[in-house]
């Protein structure tokens, strides 16, 4: 069946490029001017002069610590995400019980929580626990809240895998833990990939833990470094922007190449 | 769920150990503050010694509080702006990106950039971009006259608003896309048949098709707007004055700033519980319940 072009749809979404893009464009753009060159030029024009100066001033004052910590916080949540995530969709897909369905509740009551809603006893909790101003103290609660979403978009995946599967494994007298190695682990790798991606875009992102729970510029992440930019040094455009360009690159190289699973992660995010 | 096929085979099934670490990791950093925030607005605490006890006086000085009240009021204008900008956008975003042609994928690619984005990076692009001097209104003054949007209430409430667009449309409208796909055609087919346009298939077809679509992405919509927090700091610092001052900001402001820990945990709690109240309302609306219904019979 032809259908004529749908020319308002097509109206609409041009207009919607040009939102998303001018935005963009002026980012990017300005990340290669001089300070100078910004303020008599403003933001829309080509750059007289093309620099680099910005990206290695931002490298040099302090942004390559920041980048480094928020790589270690990534890596932490991802690892203890992919550590206890897995075992518990297990657990709420095959377990038989009423408190599975408990435990599922719980953790989809998590969905709900905002961050806000616990960061004055967050802040009580590290503190007390001596892991104020450290990683690990940003790590833990960062992992914390990623697992709602990552339960419920990895239990999706694995009630995909069909029960005659377990039913041939125990004929072969499987134990659980082999069936969760040998059938569970390599059939939802879909989903594993999915929460991988989103708890590490959380956890590159993250800006109200860190805000609180850390104060040196030794565990100061990439997100707070843009905030203290911002405060400190707010006339410098240039140099904050490409300060954002910086942060957002791995992103976008992962985008690049894994757009597939970055969008499942996120859709996944949304609910099925 | 069927419990053994023919010849009797029941599979081992894992115990509800394998949930133990995650159920107590999560019980540790999630939900005992959670119980906390509870014990603490209780009490007043200045961040460094302990807190004491002090009954009803959190509360009680909240309900007289000029701010809170109008920052709930502001939080729930936002939040329903929230709804009613970024719902017809990503409809519309998303159904259109549900077709097949190829110069979709690629735009969509270029829309789905913003998610990319941290809260705090689009606050700080969007700053520059709306600053009054150096930014865009400045060389665009046909449009945006004397061009300091963020110095009038009506103005920041608008820039808010307009960023809230700008980030969320694209996970909206991903969710939307996916809706659309799951459409029979046959139901667009028979509609072309009776001689139904574009219009009308959208209108009789898509939108009614889409409708437990459109309450998830609203009720995600009002549980991020209730706890817009980076964007308010970071754009407005809940000015000017305090006419877009938020409750999660007003919260942040008193517990980390004035060092008031007993109000500020006494404000996270009416976020909890209508956020609660929210996600109740997830699992009621969004077949959460009926998918929970497939697992093992519960």
């Amino acid at each position: 069946m032809r259908r004529r072009p749908n020319v308002l749809a097509g109206f609409g979404s041009l207009v919607w490029l040009v939102l998303v893009g001018l935005p963009l464009y002026v980012l990017l753009i300005a990340t290669f001017r001089t300070r100078a060159d910004y303020s008599t030029e403003g933001p829309l024009s080509l750059p007289k002069h093309w620099t680099l100066q910005n990206y290695l001033t931002d490298l040099s004052t302090g942004f390559g610590q920041d980048f480094l910590n928020t790589l270690t916080v990534t890596a932490g949540v991802v690892a203890i995400v992919l550590l206890v995530v897995p075992p518990l969709a297990y657990a709420i897909v095959r377990a038989r019980g009423r408190a599975t369905g408990w435990v599922f509740r719980l953790f989809l009551l998590g969905l709900a929580i905002p961050a806000q809603a616990v960061i004055v006893p967050m802040f009580f909790v590290i503190s007390k626990t001596g892991l104020y101003d450290h990683l690990l103290g940003v790590i833990l609660p960062t992992a914390a809240f990623c697992l709602p979403v990552c339960t419920l978009v990895l239990t999706g995946a694995m009630r995909d895998i069909s029960p005659e599967l377990y039913e041939a494994m125990a004929m072969d007298g499987a134990s659980p833990a082999r069936m969760f190695r040998q059938l569970v682990l390599p059939l939802s790798k879909g989903g594993l990939s999915s929460i991988t991606v989103f708890a590490a875009l959380q956890a590159w992102n993250g800006f109200l833990f860190p805000l609180i729970l850390t104060q040196s510029d030794s565990t100061k992440v990439i997100t707070l470094g843009l905030y203290d930019f911002q405060t400190e040094h707010g006339v410098d455009v240039p140099g904050l922007l490409s300060a954002v360009v910086l942060s957002m690159l791995p992103v976008f190289v992962v985008y690049l190449f894994a757009r597939r699973a970055l969008v499942q992660g996120l859709t996944g995010v949304g609910g099925k | 769920m069927t419990r053994a096929t023919g010849r009797g085979a029941v599979a081992t099934r894992p115990g509800l150990v394998w949930a133990v670490p995650a159920a107590v990791f999560f019980g540790m950093f999630a939900l005992t503050p959670l119980l906390l925030v509870a014990v603490l607005s209780f009490t007043s605490w200045d961040g460094i010694g302990d807190p004491h006890f002090n009954g009803l006086d959190n509360w009680t000085a909240l309900f007289h509080d000029p701010v809170m009240l109008q920052s709930v009021w502001t939080t729930l204008l936002l939040t329903a702006l929230g709804v009613v900008t970024q719902t017809p956008v990503s409809i519309l975003i998303g159904v259109w990106a549900a077709g097949k042609q190829r110069n979709r994928a690629v735009l969509s690619a270029v829309y789905f950039v913003p998610l990319l984005l941290s809260a705090t990076a689009v606050s700080v692009v969007w700053r520059a971009v709306l600053d009054p001097n150096f930014g865009v209104p400045a060389q665009l003054t046909w449009l945006f006259g004397d061009g300091n949007l963020l110095g009038t209430k009506s103005g920041a409430i608008g820039v808010l608003t307009f960023v809230g667009v700008w980030q969320f449309t694209p996970l909206h409208a991903l969710i939307y896309q996916g809706g659309a796909r799951a459409i029979p055609q046959v139901l667009y087919q028979a509609a072309a048949v009776d001689g139904a346009g574009r219009v009308r298939q959208f209108l009789h077809i898509t939108l009614p098709q889409l409708r437990n679509t459109v309450i998830t992405s609203v009720i995600l919509m009002v549980v991020g707007g209730l706890t817009t927090f980076d964007t308010v700091l970071i754009l407005t610092q809940g000015g000017p004055g305090t006419d877009t001052t938020v409750t999660s900001y007003y919260m942040y402001q008193k517990a980390f700033k004035s060092f008031d820990f007993g109000t500020g945990s006494a404000i996270a709690l009416v976020l909890v519980v209508v956020a609660t109240l929210i996600s109740l309302a997830v699992v009621r609306l969004s077949g959460y319940d009926r998918m929970r219904g497939t697992a093992e019979g519960l």
